[in-house]
């Protein structure tokens, strides 16, 4: 096999595992600063809390050991991408550690072992700094990513990207956007985390009025956030897209012609060669409204792109719709909970809280799609429309070193994940710790 | 003074922030490796347990900054260290998870997270002088500034000697932060380890030193003239003295700080004989990746030292706050690690 596809099956392994966690510590970040906020004056969200603050400790760990591979891999496996860009992308990854890291690592450490030590305002500014570490850190990883998928801020010269406006590399057309798209992807997995492991226990028949309370406050931070998603922060990143990356815009959308009053596709089956969607119901119109403000507007189709500049059309459309309508199932599910809770008949409602349950991994499997999209879509291209991924990678790397360590990773990740799951598990099953006064 | 100066300087800054405070946790992690008792265990994983991350975070923010800073010298040397890399990755991956799952696993599981802790310091401590090694006695760099070198060329006497040396440093440094952080016997035991760490770290100082003679003598070519490297020469000779003194007078803390200042010195010392250079090529040096051939723009590097101006004094007052709260001798509570 050859080193490009290797070194792009290693990335997409690494990114992809690690990307499970990071969003799980954003969404609980918050919400346990939330539950510690309320917890001054109700004793059930502090329990509620610090309950959390145990499962953010496990599942951080797993996030940083998964993390350091990513600091480094640029330099291991895209050695020329890293010669090209490095002038620009490397300040963002550096001011991640300055701003954010430090802040979030240093200040877990305070909160999940300080509690005892400092007074209860400052154990509760360290876990609103845990949540702010984590979300900066979201903020430069994103910049780096986004200056990957439109650019700004250089020349070209010297055979490299060279800065010529800090600021406008950083607020390139896509950062903002995406960055809130992101944050609220990671607040609606951390919300699913909280409401399934809530429901779990209420099931389970255990330390029920306390878990109550934690499906209820999960349910609405939820609700909340998926609305959020679906406008602005999504329709947002989609407008955006159509406007800098028309062609990924094609690819995800299954724009294969150009075409007036485009649909949303509802179903839709891709083929390649010639590309073409099958068994397909659409809403016409609706995206040329969406993208443009008009339901009659043209919008361009992949046929109007050079052929070696198309993106892989089946991926990004299946991953794309997919995400889509898991952010639909989400306001459903939250809003019939939501519903119930008003009612309250939730907590008699075994079937919504087994579908809550099993809901965990949903989220992350939404940003896992939206991940494939945005990355897959932006191919041919490593750096869109000025380097081409099979010209990033390391020269002095051999295939059978990149194999080594696919195998290598992913029988450690497979292990990782193995154990994080059952500790949570025991963890879960152990149920809150009804703290003692000493500790409040 | 130029910015590719200034960075230089800051990368320095980052690898001797990192060498130091996560150095210790590294040592910890080689005595946890050798310690049998269950207390003892307890002792070393809460000694390091609120602070370890975060010092291991010098480590992300010095690649982060030698990416930014000296793009050339990132790409090169880390994909020409690849598989040295890719083992380096597998120890720090088992590291960070060791305590958090230690601590939720059974009683009889937790033995290997005690061996995934030890052996997942042991190898990085072992592996960063290893990689220096070979950036001193230089790499195999052409012209053209790519690497031909294997993996099996980086294993060779000079770089395992000086990889040998920064395993002592760090068990040294390591048994001296325990001092520290543990009573009685488990004290006892800490300055003894420290004390023999002491002996093999002058033996192979020596030894290293005396190999760059052979292996690495342009390093000696400019330093003799210069003044700083006289301070900092005596600057290390009286700390790594001081350090068995402190040690028999109880006076821990300054055997920490002397400790602390022995790599600090070194550190700067072969960044003094290596200067301007980076990376020098064992083929030519002429060909070496330098601190002007291999640097980001001046508007980069400019762009950086604001970020680093701002964000650097911040975490180092935050990290000093979070160091004095969680000072003095290891205090169980139920949110330690057991």
């Amino acid at each position: 096999m050859d080193a490009v596809l290797l070194a792009r099956i290693q990335f997409a392994m690494t990114i992809g595992f690690h990307f499970l966690f990071p969003p799980l510590s954003i969404g609980l970040g918050w919400m346990i600063y939330l539950s510690e906020f309320f917890g001054r004056k109700n004793k059930d969200y502090k329990i509620i809390g610090y309950f959390f603050g145990k499962v953010l400790g496990l599942i951080f760990a797993v996030g940083v050991a998964t993390g350091i591979v990513m600091e480094f891999q640029f330099g291991t496996n895209w050695s020329e991408y890293s010669k090209f860009v490095g002038d620009i992308f490397g300040a963002p990854l550096a001011a991640e550690g300055v701003f954010a890291f430090f802040l979030e690592s240093t200040f877990l450490g305070l909160y999940i072992f300080g509690r005892n030590k400092v007074s209860p305002g400052v154990h509760r500014f360290s876990s609103l700094m845990v949540a702010v570490g984590a979300t900066i850190s979201a903020f430069w990883i994103i910049v780096a990513n986004s200056w990957q998928q439109t650019p700004a801020g250089f020349i070209i010269q010297n055979n490299r990207a060279e800065l010529t406006d800090f600021w406008a590399a950083v607020f390139n057309p896509s950062t903002l956007v995406r960055f809130f798209h992101t944050v609220d992807a990671a607040l609606i997995s951390g919300a699913f985390l909280w409401a399934g492991i809530a429901a779990y226990m209420i099931l389970k028949n255990k330390q029920v009025e306390i878990a109550k309370v934690a499906l209820k406050f999960a349910v609405i931070f939820g609700l909340i956030a998926s609305l959020l998603q679906v406008y602005p922060f999504g329709h947002e990143h989609g407008r955006q897209l159509a406007r800098t990356q028309p062609e990924k815009f094609a690819a995800i959308m299954g724009l294969y012609y150009t075409q007036t009053a485009a649909p949303v596709d509802i179903f839709a089956f891709p083929t390649d060669r010639p590309p073409e969607l099958k068994l397909r119901i659409g809403i016409p119109g609706l995206l040329s409204w969406l993208a443009l403000g008009d339901a009659n507007a043209p919008l361009k189709g992949i046929n109007e792109f050079p052929r070696e500049n198309i993106p892989p059309l089946f991926l990004t459309f299946v991953s794309y719709h997919n995400m889509v309508i898991l952010g639909m199932y989400f306001i459903l599910i939250l809003a019939i909970s939501a519903f119930k809770i008003y009612k309250k008949t939730l907590w008699e409602s075994k079937k919504l809280l087994k579908i809550l349950f099993w809901s965990i991994p949903l989220p992350l499997a939404a940003c896992q799609l939206g991940w494939i999209a945005a990355e897959v879509g932006r191919q041919p291209w490593i750096v869109y429309h000025l380097m081409r991924t099979k010209d990033a990678v390391s020269v002095s790397v051999g295939a059978g070193e990149i194999l080594f360590s696919i195998f290598l990773f992913g029988a450690i990740y497979i292990l990782l994940f193995s154990v994080l799951i059952v500790l949570l598990k025991k963890k879960v099953n152990k149920g809150f710790d009804l703290l003692s006064e000493e500790v409040i | 003074m130029d910015l590719n100066l200034i960075w230089f300087l800051l990368v320095g800054v980052l690898i001797i922030g990192y060498a130091i405070l996560d150095g210790f946790d590294l040592g910890v992690g080689m005595i946890h490796l050798f310690t049998k008792d269950e207390d003892e265990k307890r002792v070393n994983l809460n000694a390091i347990g609120p602070v370890w991350d975060g010092n291991e975070v010098w480590l992300l923010t010095g690649g982060g900054a030698l990416f930014a800073a000296f793009p050339i010298v990132y790409a090169t040397v880390f994909s020409g260290f690849y598989l040295a890399f890719v083992l380096l990755l597998t120890a720090l991956i088992f590291r960070a998870v060791s305590f958090e799952f230690r601590k939720y696993s059974e009683e009889k599981n937790k033995k290997y997270w005690d061996f995934a802790f030890g052996v997942g310091s042991l190898l990085p401590a072992l592996l960063y002088g290893v990689a220096i090694g070979n950036v001193l006695k230089g790499l195999p760099i052409d012209s053209k500034g790519a690497y031909l070198g294997t993996f099996f060329g980086l294993l060779n006497p000079y770089a395992i000697i000086v990889g040998l040396l920064s395993l002592t440093m760090f068990l040294m440094h390591g048994a001296i932060y325990l001092t520290l952080k543990s009573e009685g016997k488990q004290k006892e035991k800490m300055i003894k380890t420290a004390s023999n760490a002491w002996i093999a770290f002058i033996v192979l100082y020596l030894l290293a030193t005396l190999m760059t003679f052979f292996f690495g003598h342009y390093l000696f070519a400019s330093v003799f003239g210069n003044p700083i490297f006289w301070v900092l020469l005596v600057l290390l000779f009286v700390s790594i003295v001081y350090i068995p003194i402190g040690l028999k007078t109880g006076k821990t803390g300054y055997a920490f700080t002397a400790s602390s200042l022995t790599i600090a010195s070194m550190i700067l010392l072969m960044a003094l004989s290596l200067f301007p250079r980076l990376v020098p090529s064992s083929f030519d040096l002429n060909y070496s990746l330098t601190i002007y051939n291999a640097s980001s723009t001046p508007r980069t590097l400019f762009s950086m030292l604001i970020i680093a101006l701002i964000g650097v004094p911040i975490v180092i007052g935050y990290t000093i706050w979070i160091y004095r709260i969680f000072r003095g001798k290891v205090v169980m509570s139920k949110d330690s690690y057991d």
